[in-house]
């Protein structure tokens, strides 16, 4: 298979770099194609990006790759070390397959990336954008709030939220959430203050646009790119406070393959076996260094003031 | 009246009175997100628990010890009011009486807190020690091999599990290697033989010239401290890159270099000089995070400091411990915050 | 009049990803106890040769000449620390913004002190003395107070007198000015540009005048060159301006309007791509 059969046929690669777009849809296609291109120039964002395909696969395909059943226990093959017949990674204290157990723990990473995905950067977006725009007493409660939730520290908010509402990976979600979106809002509505007195804004207003309409069609894709940068980024330090708190038992409960609780059921026999505890913390790295070398990629094509790199 | 109102405006261009609103200004910011902050622990702790009761009293209590309490909680009066008695104890230090110990939280905070002060103050030396003159570098050769190896170190830093990091080297250094001390802050048998003067076992054996102690400690805090330290100069290294990054840049820069300025005189006197508030800023921030940090590694290494407090008081259900560490941390966060914020404005001549 | 400065044949190539970037192709000028004025758009390589004779440009920018010296010494073989002798007492430049070529956290007059103290071992006392005395001498008023200000604190024009003072404290034989006015209030510039003069005469230096206002630099210096693309494509004496033979200058000057030749149109400069690769014009 030749290079050109794998490039977008040449009439649409031509379609996509051309200066001068033909629709607003076009402009946006060679915007988001030029930015890949430039994004594919960084070897390392792309190794993080490579880093988190695999991850979703392996999440999406775990019946088929896993070798044995997670939960399954087999006492007479308890703490075999990586590299026995059957077990690669080894096997933990209670005879069950590590490798197994983290292909079906990636599940549980993922579901946590999603659901603080969802919660944070959104609540952030609202409320750094309401606050922003309407300025006066909505804003300045609205930053103090946020100021109040960003002034905890988000594994000490997390642990008294999982003390008061029990534990289990919703609360834990819920409590890295609550200390994450404050950083958000802040972004979300510097980037407002910004775009609010610029003359194409006014114009619109002058046009009749209301309030709603503005934050929504002009405001909110302006953050985006600051924002997903930010999320990326963060993602990393999330998925270490989640297996932080996994780690405390007080995100996923046993026996559920969470990364986080697989190290502190390791911990006991860290001596003898440093197996069971040192290949969830491989996974837990290799992932969280995807996320920031995916979102340092991205910075360096969203955000190229930021130049510094 | 006209007299009063010319005293008034003289008063108002006095510098003694910018800084008295300033000053009030500030007071209020901390006062109002403290307020926050205690609410939202109140909501946690007595709110949102179904049985708040039963997380101060414990399971094994008697009916007539829960009635008793539910009267001394003031849990039969309305909110505003359980609330505005949280806020006034508070303020007097009584955080309430911990299940686990049965000793009063604020004493057990005093106790606990000056172990994690002295893992996150040793960490932070370490990272800024380094961190600084590794970030300057990696700005100064930007693009060499010493800018790429900073960038790992920095990549590594934030993507690594501290407790996991901390497990394995444990059991190298220590299970494996003896070279550093194990867990905990000094070997048993040298517990509780110095006066605590300061809580911190570095400063009060150093104090009380006993040498061995002292080595003893070093070589139980040294690992721990630099996890943390490790943590805090990735940080701190990757800041004051970008820092020095935007200033090389700048024109002043070439200005210097005009007048035939040496290129180490343009680099720490012009540039680095004018990072120097920024840095600070960075340094208290990451003294926040440090102190957050703690509490995982403090599990790893038996630390007895606050972080364990907290984490060892919520597996016990022990609500008013819980709630009162987590006061403690948010407090000295914000007032770090506070802090660097009014570095800042004092040493920046353009924000006066 | 002996010649300050005998450039040769100075190229400056910048090496990019799409190839080699020429920002100035060989050009030729010597400089004496007069006022020169180089004149081009943005692009022309105008400031690059100003940095360049300074040795400012640093890689992966390339700086090459067949000659370039200062009072007949070769400036292109010394090494760095030996630039740092000549860049601030022998050469000195003044830039476009105060705002920004001053340094933000430093007091302006501990700036001109320092400059002072870069190349006379003096105390800290004398120098700032000294400094007093240029600020006086750039027709700054009270300059004890403004020697304790900082840049922010200061006007434009008056930051530019600052900058003034502070390169010419060291006493240099030659001063490059790269747009020295282009930030400043129209009605202050003239108020710089006549200290300039002053000081630049009683010095008896040479004045190397860099700007896009052609007007400007032909009522302030002696001999002026035009660069378009790196190359000088004419140069004359600023009382000759309207003798230009090449059509870009002649271009540059239709282009701007005049109350003694009021024209409907203004005629828009055309570019003859030509120009580009004549060689340059010796100056």
């Amino acid at each position: 298979m030749s290079v050109s059969d794998t490039l977008p046929k040449p009439g649409l690669r031509e379609w996509l770099l051309t200066d001068t777009p033909t629709s607003r849809r076009h402009a946006k296609a060679t915007v988001i194609y030029q930015a890949w291109l430039s994004f594919k120039r960084n070897p390392m964002a792309m190794i993080g990006l490579g880093i988190l395909v695999f991850l979703v696969l392996v999440a999406a395909f775990a019946a088929i790759l896993a070798p044995h059943d997670p939960f399954t226990q087999d006492l007479a093959a308890r703490l075999q070390p990586p590299l026995s017949e059957g077990y690669i990674l080894g096997s933990d204290s209670l005879g069950r397959d590590i490798l197994s157990r983290l292909i079906y723990g990636s599940r549980i990473t993922l579901y946590i990336v999603t659901l603080v995905t969802i919660l944070a950067p959104v609540v952030g977006l609202f409320v750094g954008t309401i606050a922003g725009y309407t300025g006066g007493w909505t804003d300045a409660i609205l930053m103090r709030i946020t100021d109040i939730f960003l002034a905890f520290p988000r594994l000490v908010l997390a642990l008294a939220f999982v003390a008061a509402l029990g534990a289990g990976i919703e609360n834990a979600v819920l409590a890295i959430s609550l200390t994450a979106w404050p950083a958000y809002a802040r972004i979300a509505r510097a980037e407002t203050l910004t775009i609010r007195n610029t003359d194409y804004i006014h114009a619109v207003k002058l046009q009749g646009a209301g309030p709603l309409r503005i934050i929504i069609k002009h405001i909110w894709p302006l953050c985006i790119s600051s924002l997903v940068v930010r999320v990326t980024l963060d993602m990393a330090g999330i998925i270490l406070a989640a297996a932080g708190l996994g780690f405390l038992g007080l995100g996923a409960q046993p026996p559920s393959p969470e990364w986080g609780a697989m190290i502190s059921e390791g911990r006991r026999f860290i001596l003898d076996h440093w197996w069971i505890a040192t290949m969830p913390g491989l996974a837990i790295f290799t992932v969280s260094l995807a996320f920031n070398l995916l979102g340092d990629g991205l910075r360096d094509v969203l955000d190229p003031k930021d130049g510094t790199s | 009246m006209a007299f009063a109102s010319d005293i008034i405006k003289g008063r108002r261009k006095s510098p003694f009175y910018r800084v008295a609103v300033k000053a009030v200004k500030t007071v209020t910011a901390i006062a109002v997100t403290m307020l926050g902050l205690l609410f939202v622990t109140f909501f946690i702790g007595r709110v949102m628990p179904i049985d708040p009761v039963l997380s101060i009293v414990g399971e094994r209590a008697s009916q007539e010890m829960r009635d008793a309490a539910y009267v001394a909680l003031g849990l039969d009066k309305p909110l505003i009011v359980q609330f505005f008695y949280y806020i006034t104890d508070i303020i007097q230090g009584d955080f309430g009486k911990s299940l686990r110990t049965g000793f009063p939280v604020s004493d057990d905070i005093k106790r606990v807190f000056p172990a994690t002060l002295e893992l996150a103050t040793l960490g932070t030396i370490i990272g800024v020690s380094i961190g600084v003159p590794l970030g300057v570098l990696a700005a100064v050769k930007r693009g060499s091999w010493i800018d790429q190896v900073a960038r790992v170190v920095a990549l590594i830093g934030y993507s690594m599990p501290v407790f996991w990091i901390g497990l394995i080297a444990l059991m190298v250094l220590y299970g494996k290697l003896g070279w550093v001390g194990g867990p905990g802050r000094l070997d048993i048998f040298y517990e509780d033989i110095i006066p605590s003067v300061t809580g911190m076992i570095l400063i009060d054996s150093a104090l009380a010239r006993d040498w061995t102690i002292f080595r003893n400690a070093i070589s139980h805090i040294i690992l721990p401290a630099s996890l943390l330290g490790y943590y805090s100069l990735a940080y701190i290294s990757r800041m004051t890159r970008s820092f020095m990054l935007e200033q090389l840049n700048s024109e002043y820069i070439i200005t210097a270099r005009v007048k035939g300025m040496s290129e180490a005189g343009v680099i720490w006197k012009h540039a680095f000089g004018n990072i120097k508030v920024q840095l600070i800023t960075v340094i208290a921030l990451s003294y926040a995070g440090l102190l957050e940090g703690s509490v995982l590694t403090e599990i790893i290494f038996a630390w007895p400091g606050i972080g364990s407090y907290i984490t060892t008081s919520l597996l016990s259900a022990d609500m008013n411990a819980v709630m009162g560490g987590t006061v403690v941390v948010g407090l000295v966060f914000v007032l770090l915050n506070i802090f660097s914020d009014l570095l800042y404005k004092f040493f920046d001549p353009r924000a006066k | 009049m002996s010649n300050l400065l005998d450039v040769q044949n100075l190229w400056v190539k910048f090496p990019t990803r799409t190839g080699v970037f020429d920002a100035v192709r060989g050009i030729n000028f010597k400089l004496g106890q007069e006022r020169l004025g180089i004149v081009g758009e943005s692009g022309s390589g105008k400031s690059m040769t100003g940095r360049a004779i300074l040795r400012l440009i640093r890689s992966p920018g390339i700086v090459t000449a067949d000659k370039m010296d200062l009072e007949g010494v070769d400036l292109m073989s010394r090494t760095e620390k030996e630039m740092r002798a000549v860049r601030g007492k022998k050469i000195s430049m003044i830039m476009q913004d105060p705002k920004f070529s001053l340094n933000p956290v430093m007091r302006v007059g501990q700036q001109i002190s320092e400059a002072y103290r870069l190349h006379a071992k003096v105390s800290k006392s004398e120098a700032k003395r000294k400094s007093i005395e240029m600020l006086e001498a750039v027709a700054i008023r009270d300059p004890e107070r403004v020697y304790n200000m900082y840049p922010h604190e200061v006007s434009g024009g008056m930051g530019q007198r600052i900058m003034i003072a502070m390169m010419l404290i060291p006493d240099p034989k030659i001063m490059i000015a790269d747009e020295p006015t282009s930030a400043l209030d129209v009605s202050v510039q003239m108020q710089v540009l006549e200290i300039m003069d002053k000081l630049v005469k009683e010095r008896g230096m040479g004045l190397i005048f860099i700007s896009h206002d052609l007007n400007l630099v032909s009522s302030f210096c002696d001999r002026v060159l035009i660069m378009y693309a790196g190359r000088v494509v004419e140069t004359l004496a600023a009382d000759k301006l309207h003798e230009a033979q090449h059509p870009y200058t002649q271009g540059l000057l239709n282009s701007l309007p005049r109350l003694d030749a009021p024209t409907d149109r203004l005629q828009v400069l055309q570019r003859d791509p030509a120009w580009a690769n004549e060689p340059s014009v010796s100056a």
